[in-house]
């Protein structure tokens, strides 16, 4: 018995045909929960959407609200405008981060331009525009990221329509470190962003700082987390600059987007 | 057919007598990562279990038909395959606990327990026995992992299962949390405390002196 099994005739039989089932099983399971998987991750992301916008209470039906009073559109943020699909991709399916770093999809940054840490930006950023009950604007979500102290923060920023005030701010994912700048998520120190001006007399003026001066555009940095409050400083000077949503937000501002 | 004794033993044993992380001393990088929450703690014991008990039962059933040259190299494949299956069941059905998990749940393929049971005795033992044991050491893994989730996360965050227990200072409570058991190293504490008692009273398992 044990003489057969180390032939290598039985050896390689053994190794293919469990390689075989093994691999029937796992290619099975991948496909077959795909879908499923695919809707927990956009509903996830819907999700984080809401919560940046403050509309997020256990109770909240997330796709009803989502398809009730949410537009998701695409926006070329070099030409400013609107576009139905980017690489075969609709809005719902775009995914920004994942376009910046393709060819043709994004554009590198140079070192001196890229103060959030990125490497590069996508063309076509993917804007959420919430609507109050009476279907007027009441909030805009747009995706911001940036380099904290282990990694790269990826967060959404509801923004009110006058595309100054903060409204909600919601870190999605990151690796900070817990209890010290993993803070960033939480609600008290988000709350306190809530209000804050982004802009002073047409630049970026938010401060993340120890010593608050200016009440309108000052935000408490996190203690401990030194590094990691910079790090939001800095992507919201990049974010919020000519160089990424800057001119995006002067034309909804005005109005002109359509 | 094993006898019942046996079967306690196979089942049973390895929760105080032969606990895996307490004696053995085995599995101890994923205690250190995923218990500060009790909730990730238990998918993650239940992920274990189920992958060290399956793996345990494939590996028996094939056990005499393994060339002994590559067996290794059998157990790693049919291990890997059902993490990969728990992984993408844990994906579709609890999304925002795999998205914490997914790292951990990968290592799972590495962690010494499956693999240590896989060729300790799955080799030997018929398939129903085989499948106990990977049972009985999940359970022996998941009460210590569930110990030090619940301390660190009492402790270190005032709550458990994501309800808050005590009230945080930070939030205007009366409880200061300590930092440190957030942190992954406080495990070393924790479980260094428990095997210290464990050790108290099941005195059979000091090691003697050198």
């Amino acid at each position: 018995m044990a003489n057969k099994n180390e032939s290598l005739g039985k050896t390689l039989f053994v190794v293919i045909a469990l390689c075989l089932v093994c691999a029937i099983i796992v290619a099975g399971s991948a496909v077959g929960l795909k879908p499923i998987q695919e809707k927990n991750a956009a509903l996830d992301m819907q999700r984080n959407v809401l919560d940046a916008a403050g509309l997020l209470t256990p109770e909240t039906n997330v796709v009803e609200i989502f398809n009730q009073r949410v537009e998701t559109r695409l926006i070329n943020l070099n030409t400013l405008e609107t576009v139905d699909s980017v690489d075969g991709k609709s809005a719902t399916d775009y995914d920004p981060i994942a376009s910046a770093k393709k060819a043709g999809l994004g554009t590198k940054l140079e070192k001196s331009n890229d103060v959030a840490g990125i490497g590069s930006r996508e063309d076509v950023a993917k804007v959420y525009f919430i609507n109050g009950n009476d279907g007027a604007l009441e909030t805009v979500v747009v995706y911001v990221r940036g380099y904290g102290l282990w990694g790269t923060m990826y967060g959404l920023m509801a923004i009110a329509p006058d595309m100054n005030t903060i409204k909600g701010l919601n870190f999605y994912e990151h690796s900070e470190t817990p209890g010290l700048g993993g803070e960033i998520q939480n609600p008290n120190w988000v709350a306190s962003w809530e209000g804050k001006e982004i802009y002073d007399n047409g630049s970026v003026a938010l401060d993340v700082t120890k010593n608050v001066t200016d009440k309108a555009h000052d935000i408490d940095a996190l203690s401990g987390a030194t590094l990691t409050s910079n790090g939001v400083e800095n992507t919201m000077q990049f974010w919020f600059s000519d160089k990424a949503y800057g001119p995006l937000f002067d034309k909804i501002r005005k109005g002109e987007l359509n | 057919m094993a006898s019942a004794k046996e079967v306690k033993e196979v089942l049973f044993g390895p929760i105080f007598a032969n606990n895996p992380i307490a004696l053995q001393i085995l599995g101890i990088c994923s205690a250190l990562a995923v218990t500060s929450k009790m909730e990730n703690t238990v998918v993650m014991c239940i992920a274990l279990t189920l992958v060290t008990a399956f793996s345990n039962l494939f590996i028996s059933i094939i056990r005499n038909h393994i060339p002994s040259s590559v067996r290794i190299i059998v157990q790693m494949t049919i291990i890997a395959s059902l993490v990969i299956v728990v992984d993408q069941v844990l994906r579709a059905y609890a999304y925002s606990i795999a998205k914490e998990l997914s790292v951990f749940v990968g290592l799972i393929i590495t962690n010494c327990i499956v693999m240590g049971r896989a060729e300790a005795y799955a080799m030997k033992s018929p398939p129903m026995l085989s499948f106990l044991d990977g049972i009985g050491n999940g359970l022996g893994y998941s009460v210590v992992l569930l110990t030090v989730g619940f301390v660190r996360e009492l402790f270190g965050s005032g709550s458990l299962f994501g309800y808050q227990i005590m009230s945080l200072a930070s939030e205007g409570g009366w409880y200061q949390p300590i930092g440190l058991l957030v942190l992954p190293p406080s495990a070393f504490f924790i479980i260094g405390g428990f095997i210290w008692v464990l050790r108290t009273f099941r005195t059979e398992q000091v090691e003697p002196k050198e």
